[in-house]
C-alpha cells in the first residue's frame, strides 16, 4: 500500500467542506438577472394616477432606481420608509406597481408617502414578466440611457443600502455626469 | 364494504392528478397540448425553485404557463418560447440548459465522474489480477509445522 494513498479521504474530505462552507453562505433564492445590460423594457402604461400614459422614453435621462411592489407584498411595506428616506436624499426612483389593485395602490401611496417620481400601474404583470420579475420587492438601477445596470432582490434596508447599493448608484451618477 | 374499497382505490388515482397546478386552456391545436406539457415541466419556477412550473402554484408559474400559452396560440416554436424565458430569467428557468462553456460542467461531470470510476476500478483490478499467485503466499514448511502445532495445543482449562 503506497503512503500517499492514505491523504486522499483527508484531501477528499476538504474538497468538499470547502464546497458545503461557501454554500452556507449562498442565497439559492438570489437568481443572477439575465437582464443585466440590456435597455429597459419598452411599455405603455398608466400611471397609477391616472393622469398620464407612461412609455419606457420616460425613465431616460438620469440614472434611477426602478422598484417594483405592490400592496400584498408584505416585505414592501418594511421597504417603504427606507424609499422615502432615499427619495428625500435626491435618489431617484421609479415605482412600479406591479399586479396589484389600483385604489389599494393610491391608499397605500396617500398614507406612507410617495417617494416615486413616475408610478407606473403594472396591473397585468406584463412590464414585470419583460423584466423577469419573480417577487416582490425588486429593484432595478438602470443608467441615464435607460440601461439596465444592476438589480437588487428582497427589501433594501438601511444597511444593505449604505453597504451594497449606494457605491452602486453613486457610480451611475458619477457616470451621467459630462 | 366491497364497493367501498373500489371507491377508495378509484379515488387515489384521482389523488394523483390533482398534483399539477389546474389551469383552463383550451388548445386550438392537439399538438399544442401536449407541447404545452413538455414546455411547462422543463421550465423551472423561478420563485419555488426545485418545481416546475407545470407544478408551481406560485403566481408567477401560473402568468408563465399564461404567456406559454399565449405564445403557442401565435405559432411560436418551442425553442422561441424557451429562448423569451431565458432572456427574462436566465439559465436558471431551464431544466436542461443549454449546452455552453460554463454548463459544460453539469453536462459532462457525471459522465466524466464515472469515467474516472471506472478507470480507477480497471487499474486495480489488472493489479490485482498481476499480482504473483504462484504460491508465495502459502506457508513455508516452518510456518506450516508451527500453524500445526498452534491448532493442536488444546487448553487444559
Amino acid at each position: 500500500m503506497k503512503r500517499w494513498l492514505m491523504v486522499v479521504p483527508l484531501a477528499e474530505f476538504l474538497l468538499v467542506a470547502v464546497f458545503l462552507y461557501r454554500g452556507l453562505y449562498l442565497d439559492p433564492a438570489e437568481l443572477p438577472s439575465a437582464m443585466i445590460g440590456k435597455p429597459f423594457p419598452a411599455f405603455n402604461l398608466p400611471s397609477v394616477q391616472g393622469d398620464k400614459t407612461l412609455t419606457q422614453a420616460d425613465l431616460l435621462g438620469k440614472p434611477a432606481l426602478v422598484n417594483v411592489w405592490g400592496t400584498w407584498c408584505i416585505s414592501c411595506r418594511v421597504e417603504h420608509p427606507v424609499l422615502n428616506k432615499l427619495a428625500e436624499k435626491g435618489v431617484v426612483i421609479y415605482g412600479i406597481n406591479y399586479k396589484d389593485d389600483n385604489a389599494a395602490a393610491l391608499k397605500w401611496l396617500a398614507e406612507f408617502h410617495n417617494p416615486y417620481q413616475l408610478d407606473i400601474r403594472d396591473e397585468e404583470g406584463n412590464l414585470g414578466l419583460n423584466l423577469g420579475v419573480y417577487g416582490a420587492p425588486e429593484t432595478f438601477f438602470i443608467d441615464a440611457k435607460g440601461v439596465i445596470r444592476d438589480k437588487y432582490v428582497g427589501v433594501i434596508d438601511e444597511v444593505v443600502w449604505r453597504e451594497q447599493l449606494a457605491a452602486k448608484y453613486q457610480a451611475l451618477v458619477d457616470e451621467a455626469k459630462p | 364494504m366491497k364497493r367501498l374499497l373500489v371507491a377508495a382505490v378509484l379515488a387515489m388515482g384521482l389523488a394523483g392528478m390533482a398534483h399539477a397546478a389546474i389551469d383552463t386552456y383550451e388548445f386550438a391545436k392537439d399538438g399544442d397540448r401536449e407541447r404545452f406539457r413538455e414546455l411547462t415541466k422543463e421550465l423551472r419556477c423561478p420563485k419555488c425553485q426545485n418545481q416546475d412550473i407545470a407544478d408551481s402554484n406560485a403566481p408567477i408559474a401560473a402568468d408563465l404557463r399564461k404567456e406559454i400559452f399565449r405564445m403557442l396560440g401565435e405559432g411560436k416554436d418551442n425553442q422561441q418560447i424557451i429562448d423569451f424565458m431565458v432572456d427574462r430569467y436566465g439559465d436558471f428557468v431551464r431544466y436542461k440548459p443549454a449546452l455552453t462553456g460554463k454548463t459544460a460542467l453539469l453536462w459532462f461531470g457525471p459522465a466524466g465522474l464515472l469515467l474516472a470510476g471506472v478507470a480507477v476500478m480497471a487499474v486495480i483490478l489488472r493489479r490485482r489480477r498481476a499480482a504473483p499467485s504462484d504460491g508465495s503466499d502459502a506457508l513455508s514448511p516452518e510456518e506450516r509445522q508451527r500453524l500445526d502445532q498452534l491448532l493442536d495445543t488444546k487448553t487444559d482449562d
